[in-house]
């Protein structure tokens, strides 16, 4: 393993290291993260990354291939547009957590603020613990896996993304609605579980998704808009 | 009966509203039969204050002029030179603005590239990703950061040239993109992840970032994950010139695109277009002031859009102070699209060539704004590309015919000085003075 310092080393050097790292060398462990941002993005290879701390916005963005483990809390943004890889967050997660991501998987150990999986095209993402308002704003396609209750306006403008919670749900968006449980989300939802690590059933969740009234504009749901 | 009439009284005779207007009735009565607005292509139609309004004054006593043909007068722009590795060089101060597939054929993409490079400048992604016909037929290529992030990936973000990083456009500014469904085809909603023939109204607010200080960090992750080297453009539509301006170079822009109300959009509300933003030769002057309280000016480079037609334009836009400009409409005219060639089916859809504007329908007689097949395969990309190459060659020899007028070795060279206007309002915007006069409005006494 090699190791990284923020504290002695630029933010700079340490992407460049990352995003182009030398043959052989698989795993990282970054240290004295303190909240960089921009951390981690932009990998393109098949390695581990141990983030010792917290890191900023942004954290592992972009991110294709790589495992980037946060041992800490991340700031906005963590895994936005992610392509594949891994993205663990032992803590807690700000705003726009795997926003846009269109691949891969984005495991949240603790709570995601608002606007979670917002306009996600493709990745899936578990949150362990609550997320925030607003969260699958405009998700497109993909799973958002929630262990505890979501805010207000989940899954407005909602596309073709599933969403399951186990929780209580304090409000659903604009055209979201409680859909049918079938056997194939149950297996689906049991190996999203299982890839995040999560320890639940998926017979406590419910499912949720588009209604599809949305999908083409008419003048009578113009007060949905 | 004849002597009946001729013994009434004089009668006032019909008189129409200036306000409720034929056309203001007409789109009432649409308006009451539809319930919905109206949607539209293009930029603002409206009059208002413009580049027409202002002349150059050229050489004679006081100045001397550059020999025409002969004597050496520079079109060559930098931009990017800030921060980046890897600035972009243009050949000449006109770039083709952003475009999207999806909004517009593979075809019409394609001859945007093939006659930006032929003349050595860029042409620019839109909302929906970058296509193999423009990254192969384009030599420099702005890829568009856009709230939908549709498309958007990092192989794409590092085979770009540049990243733009785009706020608003001067359409519509403070709103989002539309493309309704039936444009969107299977090729389309695999691009953008999205249902096929669902109507698409992206964001207007990017998804992860909000305010000035947030951008600061979104562009510094754009530039770690492209090794620094891409200039990152940040476009914003004309609202508060100053402003969004100043807020965008301390954010860390390289570039600033400054789009006005005439700046085309693909589809949006009319209303929009028409009662929102300000007019491209308003939103220049603040702009520059930004830079220049800054120290920024020629730094940060400014792109202005919006109503660029022709080199005299060009060259206005350069002497109050940009450094490039960016055309969008005017290059889909020079491509063929509203020609009086296809009169015969514009009628047919009920409007005529030169005020054709349902792009979002995609029935583009002359297969540019559409992603029905049939109607793409009319347009032909490779002389497609070779009209927008000869356009773009007139407008840069008129911006150096009028740079040479007015003594200048380089276009760039063009200031303020060299303009006065036809109008107190044009005068005021471009604070120059009212022509005859040395009157500026709002800086000068009279």
């Amino acid at each position: 393993m090699r190791r990284l310092d923020l504290a002695e080393t630029p933010l700079r050097e340490v992407n460049a290291a990352l995003q182009v790292p030398v043959s052989g060398e698989t795993s990282w462990e970054i240290v004295n993260p303190r909240g960089a941002h921009a951390l981690a993005v932009g990998l393109d290879a098949p390695i581990d990354v141990g983030i010792r701390g917290s890191a900023g916005y942004y954290c592992a963005g972009m991110n294709k291939q790589a495992t980037v483990h946060v041992h800490g809390s991340v700031g906005p943004g963590v895994a936005e547009n992610m392509m594949s890889g891994t993205v663990i967050v032992e803590g807690d997660a700000s705003q726009y957590a795997g926003a846009t991501g269109h691949g891969g998987l984005l495991a949240i150990k603790g709570n995601a603020s608002s606007r979670c999986g917002v306009s996600m095209k493709g990745i899936d993402i578990v949150v362990h613990g609550d997320i925030g308002h607003s969260s699958a704003f405009m998700a497109q396609t993909g799973n958002l896996v929630v262990l505890g209750d979501a805010g207000d306006a989940l899954g407005d403008s909602i596309y073709e993304a599933r969403l399951f919670v186990r929780g209580s749900v304090r409000s659903l968006g604009a055209d979201c609605v409680q859909k049918e449980m079938r056997p194939e989300h149950l297996e689906l939802l049991a190996r999203l579980l299982d890839r995040a690590g999560a320890d639940a059933r998926p017979e406590e969740f419910k499912r949720y998704g588009s209604a599809r009234r949305l999908y083409n504009f008419d003048v009578d749901n113009a007060t949905s808009y | 009966m004849a002597e009946d009439t001729k013994n009434q009284p004089p009668r006032t005779p019909p008189i129409q509203s200036a306000t409720f207007t034929n056309a203001v009735n007409a789109e009432i009565r649409r308006a009451a039969a539809t319930g919905i607005y109206d949607i539209r292509g293009g930029g603002a139609k409206r009059a208002v204050p413009h580049f027409d309004d202002l002349l150059f004054l050229g050489a004679s006593i006081s100045r001397y002029p550059l020999e025409g043909y002969r004597e050496r007068c520079g079109t060559d722009v930098v931009l990017g030179g800030r921060f980046a590795k890897k600035p972009v060089k243009l050949d000449i101060p006109v770039t083709i603005a952003g475009m999207s597939f999806g909004a517009l054929s593979g075809p019409a993409k394609e001859a945007l590239g093939r006659g930006a490079s032929a003349v050595g400048t860029s042409t620019t992604t839109g909302d929906g990703g970058m296509t193999e016909e423009e990254r192969g037929h384009s030599k420099t290529l702005v890829y568009q950061y856009l709230p939908s992030r549709y498309g958007m990936n990092p192989d794409d973000l590092r085979r770009a040239d540049a990243i733009e990083v785009v706020v608003g456009q001067g359409a519509k500014p403070g709103g989002g993109g539309m493309l309704l469904g039936q444009k969107i085809s299977d090729r389309v909603a695999e691009m953008r992840d999205l249902p096929q023939g669902v109507d698409q109204r992206s964001a207007c607010r990017h998804p992860d970032w909000t305010g000035p200080d947030d951008l600061e960090i979104k562009i510094l992750e754009l530039r770690e994950i492209t090794g620094w080297e891409k200039p990152i453009y940040v476009k914003v539509g004309g609202a508060r010139p100053y402003y969004d301006t100043a807020l965008a170079a301390k954010a860390g822009a390289d570039v600033v695109v400054l789009d006005g109300m005439q700046g085309g959009t693909a589809a949006t509300q009319d209303v929009f277009i028409e009662h929102v933003g300000l007019p491209t030769l308003a939103c220049i002057r603040p702009a520059v002031d930004a830079l220049q309280d800054m120290r920024l000016h020629r730094k940060v480079q400014l792109v202005v859009s919006g109503g660029i037609r022709n080199g005299a334009d060009v060259a206005k836009a350069l002497a109050l102070g940009a450094d490039a400009v960016s055309i969008g409409t005017a290059a889909l005219i020079a491509l063929g699209d509203n020609d009086p060639r296809w009169e015969e089916e514009y009628r047919k859809l009920g409007t005529t060539a030169g005020a054709y504007d349902d792009w979002h329908e995609g029935r583009d007689p002359a297969g540019i704004t559409t992603q029905d097949p049939e109607l793409a395969a009319r347009f032909d990309p490779e002389l497609g590309g070779r009209r927008l190459a000869n356009y773009l060659r007139v407008l840069t020899l008129e911006a150096q015919t009028i740079a040479r007028a007015c003594g200048k070795s380089h276009v760039r060279n063009l200031e303020p000085e060299d303009l006065c206007a036809l109008t107190v309002e044009a005068a005021a915007m471009a604070r120059v003075p009212l022509a005859g006069t040395s009157w500026v409005p709002g800086q000068t006494m009279l």
